[in-house]
């Protein structure tokens, strides 16, 4: 393989295992500083006790975010120089915005977050719980800004091959700015939604029925159930926009080849990229013209109209974006079942004797919002090939010369060390989780007030 | 508004080489302390091991902040330089960023897996400090040697990556004496004898290497009268070497008298070393190369970061002395309640 194809399995792998954290933090921060208010307005120990659990694992995961984070914005100048050299003057100021304002922000706070709360007067301790989940959000914007503008670019102009910014607003409030960022803020509460149902469904199968496992359950499946529908309508906005910027893309998501009215909804197909076709093909009639132009008659674009007159293909692969969005719509409407669902029975049995196979349910769907989220992902990335700046510069136009033995070696590294990390973290989740079952003292269950704390044998960090 | 203090092509780079090597000497001054205390790892036991933990604890997330605000600002001021620069140096680039993955996570993993996958966290939190620690003396001196990959330069970068390792290591136990007590401070002043060779073999091989690099860098220092104005940097870095070697070798004193002083003087030294090099390198961003100002983005995407900067790194500053003033005080056990 080419240094080129390498060095994009390489950036995917990296941000792939990267952003599985933040989705977790990113919603997981809110909910704590949520179980925080209430604990502190009604005095309740179970807020303190499903915040003590859940915090050991924000911790955790921030820590994982940190640390694959660095990796990141190493990656831009090892294999991807031509990137920042293109259009640095706008990439740049939005990633030192992300870092002056949001990383510096959530590291340091979040030390007084964990580790504080015995030296700190309780408000400031809420603060900081604040400040670290704002921290995360601001993080988010500012990458969600980059990554819009890579797609819809606009308010800059090019001199001697060299982007350079002419209007910040306009780059900031780039047109798909404001869906994505939603669309992900949102993914990130569903992912946590789920995580929060399914790591609780885990600790009442193994038999918990402390009321914190109760209310955290409670928590994650109405949120859950609340999110989706916003969830499903946001993900509608945003291929509506994408098909006004990036009509390749739909095509691509659609499986659509020819332009042209009354468009089925291809269910299921197995496109055939050479052969520029779909095979096997279950469509509903009329159904992409419907979903996308609110019209049985409605004109789609077809990938066969960005290919040039001399054989140049200016569309992105069709099966990775074809079958990453339907895993993310299909993993969606599996969240909207499930989470609707479960609210009915929390209705008709309360949390305390939810049917065992709901808890089941919950359970497998514990890291469900890990594969909409990376599937939402790589539709929207890969759907953005060749571009790596829509319409300004290539992919092929900004990788670096290294050896693709290099690459290749270092990939398998990241690739082996990430796999080993994967199985430790979800093992270490687990682990709480039944150590938390089984009632060994979490030092919340008596928890001191400033001056009170006694000589124990906690681990540090724990 | 941007000409107000002379031609931004000129201020504008100055002013972000200056900013990032600001962040560059925080980020080796905090993670150096962070990965010094983990390089420590082996030489402790069990219990001091949580201890040393404890110590960087509330700190090292915000200390590796500083190593993504100085990559930042290599990227986002001086575009090429930081393509240069890390294509150069993709293998330890590589082999630091697996090193601080190890480490970040380790440091969760150790208290908070089953404690029979303890002795693997720990050692996974060593060797991942271990990692970082030579895979930044390495790039330290391939940068110095110029970025280029001959037999000669890649021992001399080998030659600091062991010295920058054990560096790391003294100032680790200099913040150790001034965090804890008793008989893991102890501990710590003995490290601490044991690893000052480290920081006078580095800044002297790098101080004598420098100016054999370049007539360019040479002149710099030895014609006259700029011979005269440099000489305070040696002599003040060979007074704090021989403060260090005394007040080591009194310690403990009674009532943890002076527990600070040996990390300030740390602090002293490598900031010496790191002005001296800065001085030396001066224009240029890339040895001899590249300029910064030849390297630098445009004035106006520049200014537009400056503005914010000017008001987000004292607010930065402000809230990371706060985070060190309310976890002062020798080092307890981490709790989260």
């Amino acid at each position: 393989m080419d240094t080129l194809l390498l060095s994009r399995i390489q950036f995917g792998a990296n941000i792939s295992f990267h952003i599985l954290f933040p989705t977790i933090t990113i919603a997981l921060g809110w909910v704590l500083l949520f179980f925080k208010v209430r604990f502190t307005a009604t005095g309740e120990q179970k807020w303190m006790d499903a915040y003590m659990f859940w915090v050991k694992v924000f911790a955790l995961s921030f820590a994982m975010g940190v640390v694959s984070g660095i990796t990141m914005s190493f990656q831009f100048g090892t294999n991807w120089p031509g990137f920042m050299e293109t259009v640095g003057n706008v990439a740049g100021p939005l990633l030192a915005y992300e870092i002056m304002t949001a990383f510096f922000l959530e590291a340091v706070f979040l030390g007084i977050m964990l580790f504080g709360a015995s030296r700190v007067k309780p408000w400031v301790h809420t603060l900081a719980t604040f400040l670290v989940a704002f921290g995360t959000t601001m993080s988010t914007f500012w990458i969600i800004v980059l990554n819009s503008w890579m797609h819809t670019p606009q308010g800059y102009e090019v001199i001697d091959g060299v982007v350079h910014a002419t209007n910040w607003l306009e780059i900031i409030f780039n047109p798909s700015m404001p869906y994505r960022f939603i669309h992900m803020m949102l993914a990130s509460g569903l992912t946590v939604a789920f995580l929060v149902a399914g790591i609780s469904a885990l600790r009442m199968l193994w038999g918990d029925r402390g009321e914190d496992v109760k209310t955290a359950l409670r928590v994650g499946v109405i949120a859950g159930a609340g999110l989706i529908p916003l969830q499903i309508l946001a993900g509608d906005f945003h291929g509506l926009n994408t098909l006004e910027y990036q009509p390749a893309k739909v095509a691509a998501m659609e499986g659509n080849w020819e332009t042209g009215p009354n468009v089925p909804l291809v269910l299921f197909a197995l496109p055939d990229q050479e052969a520029r076709e779909n095979r096997f093909e279950i469509a509903v009639p009329n159904g992409a013209s419907l979903i996308l132009t609110h019209k049985a008659d409605g004109v789609v674009p077809g990938l066969n109209d960005f290919v040039t007159e001399d054989g140049e293909v200016l569309h992105p692969r069709v099966s990775p974006v074809f079958f990453s969005f339907r895993i993310m719509v299909g993993t969606g409407m599996a969240m909207l079942l499930l989470s609707w669902g479960g609210v009915v029975m929390l209705r008709k049995y309360g949390a305390e004797a939810m049917p065992r196979a709901a808890l089941y349910a919950f359970c497998a769907m514990s890291f469900s919002g890990w594969i909409a989220t990376l599937a939402g992902w790589y539709t929207t990335e890969i759907g953005r090939q060749p571009w790596l700046v829509q319409g300004v510069l290539t992919t092929k136009d900004a990788v670096s010369d290294v050896p693709s033995a290099m690459v290749l070696s270092t990939l398998i590294g990241y690739l082996v060390v990430y796999a080993v990390l994967i199985v430790a973290y979800i093992g270490v989740i687990t682990y709480l989780a039944r150590k938390a079952t089984r009632g060994e003292p979490f030092s919340s269950r008596t928890y001191p007030r400033r001056g009170e704390a006694v000589a124990s044998n906690l681990q540090p960090g724990e | 508004m941007m000409d107000y203090f002379g031609d931004p092509a000129i201020w504008l780079p100055w002013t972000f080489a200056a900013l990032m090597g600001l962040s560059i000497l925080i980020y080796v001054v905090l993670d150096g302390f962070d990965l010094g205390v983990g390089l420590l790892m082996p030489l402790s036991n069990d219990d001091e091991k949580d201890r040393l933990v404890a110590s960087i604890g509330p700190f090292w997330d915000a200390n590796e902040t500083w190593l993504v605000l100085a990559v930042g600002l290599l990227l986002v001021a001086f575009p090429t330089a930081h393509g240069t620069i890390l294509t150069a140096l993709y293998l330890p680039v590589f082999v630091m960023l697996i090193g601080l993955i190890l480490r970040g996570i380790s440091f969760e993993m150790r208290a908070k897996a089953p404690i029979a996958q303890k002795p693997m966290w720990n050692g996974a939190f060593f060797a991942g400090s271990l990692m970082a620690s030579l895979s930044q003396g390495f790039m330290l001196g391939m940068y110095i040697m110029g970025l280029t990959w001959t037999l000669p330069n890649v021992i001399f970068a080998l030659l600091t990556a062991v010295f920058l390792t054990v560096g790391y290591s003294f100032i680790g136990a200099a913040w150790l004496i001034s965090k804890t007590d008793g008989q893991l401070q102890r501990h710590a002043i003995r490290w601490a004898k044991g690893g000052i060779w480290g920081l006078i073999l580095g800044i002297g091989s790098i101080s004598l290497a420098t100016p054999f690099i370049s007539t360019r860098i040479f002149d710099k220092w030895f014609s006259w009268p700029e011979a005269l104005y440099l000489a305070p940097m040696p002599i003040l870095s060979a007074a704090l070497v021989v403060f260090l070697w005394w007040q080591l070798g009194r310690m403990p004193l009674t009532n943890d008298r002076w527990a600070w002083t040996p990390f300030a003087a740390a602090i002293g030294l490598f900031t010496l070393a790191f002005s001296g090099m800065a001085y030396s390198f001066y224009p240029y961003v890339v040895p001899e190369k590249i300029t910064i100002y030849e390297a630098a983005s445009a004035p106006e995407s520049l200014f537009i970061i400056l503005i914010g900067t000017l008001f987000v790194v004292p607010a930065i500053l402000g809230y990371t002395v706060l985070s060190y003033y309310i976890f002062r005080g020798k080092a307890t056990a981490l709790r989260y309640d």
